[in-house]
């Protein structure tokens, strides 16, 4: 069974709840597909058994020493990556989208495409398992299909360790990255907390999720922040059929564990937090029993 | 400050949830009481959240399209150039059963396929990504704001047509969206400065190098803003000493702040005293960076 996280807001709590649900059973795969800004290994330090390359599309390289200058592939970019800069064409390689037209058009032949192939896959055992993380090289596009080869080794490793869940902690956002983590997945579990913005985003969040026809569950973190907004947000979630699956108290001991390299579960198993945590995800995992 | 200056800062971080949002609109609000020109254009396209912190006039909204093609099947002869020509896979083909299919989603609208068709079967459709809306907030301010259709898989296109919205008049604040790929990418490009908002705890430094790392790459002028400070630990003060960077500010981790923020409301409102400080680290901005051609 594939459970993931994910938030739409940035900073509510994912990767420490993620952390929380993978030291909650003996046996898991850890899936970190926050592939922009991989943070559980920092908790978990895994071991490097696998790294592979990720190619992360392709840029376009100008031969100066064969290109005539006609300009021609400034007309056919759509992208607005190519310019006449002192006289002479330049392609921008931030606007470069890689889709190689003006490689195909250029009469010279003087335009190659160049693999980014900076971003990474590892893979290896931790404490309480397997554990898969994407590193996408800063600047690099397709976080998606990142994403994608992060699940599939996950699956793998499940298969191969006979090992019956795997958790997914999503990016923040509602873009390709989002969509590549959840979809297929048995729960998608959004975390949010009790302000203007949260609520805003979990509203976006909803949508993307119902789109792709997935069982939702919101936590509400550190909803004695703000109870009022906290009661907006249950309320908002009965309206859409959306089950709550709990609130968890704003607790430092939380940041607490992160600096200790400890999730909440192994650093304060007896504070509320924890204890709440491991309600939310017996109650998850019994609702697909 | 005069007004002369015109500067474009981002406000960004690596790790989502830091603060962004929150430095944004207090800057903003502060340059607004200021009467300073100042624009605010938030680039979070996935999640835009200013606008719910200010209320204004709607002055324009621009909705932002992408090319699509579509496949005449009665002129196809099922080729499969353009199927060669796609980079991202968006056109399936299974010739010997003749059949053809646009993945809308996958399309990134390079034209690509039009130029391989030789049998005039393409032609294109517009595709709606979403929307830029511009808000007049005060006589001289404004709020731009970028916003992707929900299933929409990149912002960057509407990213950039918000950007561009903003004339180069006066001070204009970027809140940039999380992470360090292609739309942080694309937001930072168009900065003459960017302030990265941070948190003192493992994840929040982790992510804070890799930003470091890209904006050097990038040879981005940038300081740093520490928020929640007082909460996790010290490591990050460390990094700051070794890598030479400058810290610009700190606001300390204070439940109060949280509650204020969770409510919608302007933090350098609530607490004016932020103003001042604000206003500070703005000048050394201005100072160093100020009327610098992008």
């Amino acid at each position: 069974m594939e459970i993931a996280i994910i938030s739409g807001k940035g900073g509510t709590g994912k990767s420490s709840i993620s952390a929380a649900f993978a030291t909650l059973t003996s046996n898991v795969v850890l899936a970190d597909c926050d592939v922009d800004a991989a943070n559980l290994y920092l908790i978990f330090n895994p071991t490097h058994s696998e790294e592979q390359v990720y190619i992360a599309g392709q840029k376009a390289v100008i031969d100066y020493s064969v290109c005539s200058n006609c300009g021609l592939c400034v007309n056919y970019c759509r992208f607005n990556a190519i310019h006449f800069k002192s006289e002479k064409v330049e392609i921008d390689e931030i606007s470069c989208d890689g889709c190689q037209l003006c490689s195909r058009i250029c009469p010279e032949s003087a335009i190659t495409m160049v693999n980014n192939d900076r971003s990474r896959m590892y893979s290896g055992t931790f404490r309480n398992g397997q554990m898969v993380y994407g590193r996408l090289a800063p600047g690099e596009e397709n976080s998606g299909k990142l994403v994608n080869m992060v699940r599939e080794k996950a699956k793998i490793l499940a298969k191969e360790n006979s090992i019956k869940n795997i958790i997914i902690d999503g990016p923040p956002g509602i873009g390709c990255a989002v969509i590549s983590s959840i979809t297929g997945v048995n729960h998608v579990v959004i975390v949010t907390e009790p302000t203007i913005s949260g609520l805003h985003d979990l509203k976006r969040t909803l949508e993307v999720v119902s789109k792709f026809n997935l069982k939702a569950w919101v936590i509400i973190n550190k909803y004695d922040l703000n109870t009022d907004m906290s009661s907006q947000i249950e309320l908002h979630c009965s309206e859409l059929g959306v089950s709550l699956a709990g609130k968890l108290p704003f607790d430092s001991a939380v940041v607490d564990a992160m600096v200790n390299c400890k999730s909440i579960i192994e650093w304060s198993p007896n504070s509320l937090v924890a204890k709440e945590i491991e309600n939310i995800f017996r109650r998850i995992l019994n609702e697909f029993a | 400050m005069t007004k002369s200056n015109s500067i474009r800062i981002a406000i960004a971080s690596g790790k989502g949830g830091t603060g962004k949002t929150l430095i944004s609109t207090s800057l903003f609000y502060t340059l607004q009481n200021n009467n300073q020109e100042v624009t605010l254009v938030d680039c979070d396209a996935e999640e835009p959240n200013d606008m719910l912190y200010f209320s204004g006039i709607n002055e324009k909204s621009i909705d932002v399209t992408q090319r699509v093609p579509v496949i005449d099947e009665s002129k196809c002869t099922y080729c499969g150039k353009c199927h060669d020509y796609c980079s991202y896979k968006a056109i399936f083909i299974l010739p010997q059963s003749k059949i053809i299919k646009v993945m809308d989603d996958l399309c990134h609208g390079c034209g690509a396929c039009t130029v391989a068709c030789k049998f005039d079967a393409i032609t294109e459709k517009s595709v709606l990504l979403g929307e830029v809306s511009c808000y007049n907030i005060s006589s001289n301010s404004k709020i731009i704001e970028s916003r992707t259709r929900i299933g929409v898989y990149s912002p960057v296109p509407i990213i950039k047509s918000a950007i561009s919205e903003a004339k180069n008049q006066g001070i204009i604040l970027m809140d940039s969206p999380p992470g360090t790929s292609c739309p942080f990418i694309q937001t930072v490009a168009q900065a003459n400065y960017v302030i990265l908002v941070t948190e003192p705890t493992p994840f929040g430094l982790s992510d804070l190098k890799q930003s470091v790392e890209t904006l050097k790459t990038m040879g981005k002028p940038y300081g740093v803003i520490v928020n929640r400070a007082g909460l996790g630990n010290n490591q990050i003060y460390s990094y700051f000493k070794e890598e030479g960077i400058a810290l610009l500010m700190e606001i300390p981790f204070d439940r109060e702040i949280a509650s204020i923020y969770s409510k919608g409301l302007i933090i350098a409102h609530q607490k004016p005293e932020l103003q001042l400080e604000l206003l500070n680290v703005l000048n050394i901005i201005l100072a160093q960076h100020g009327n610098s051609n992008n």
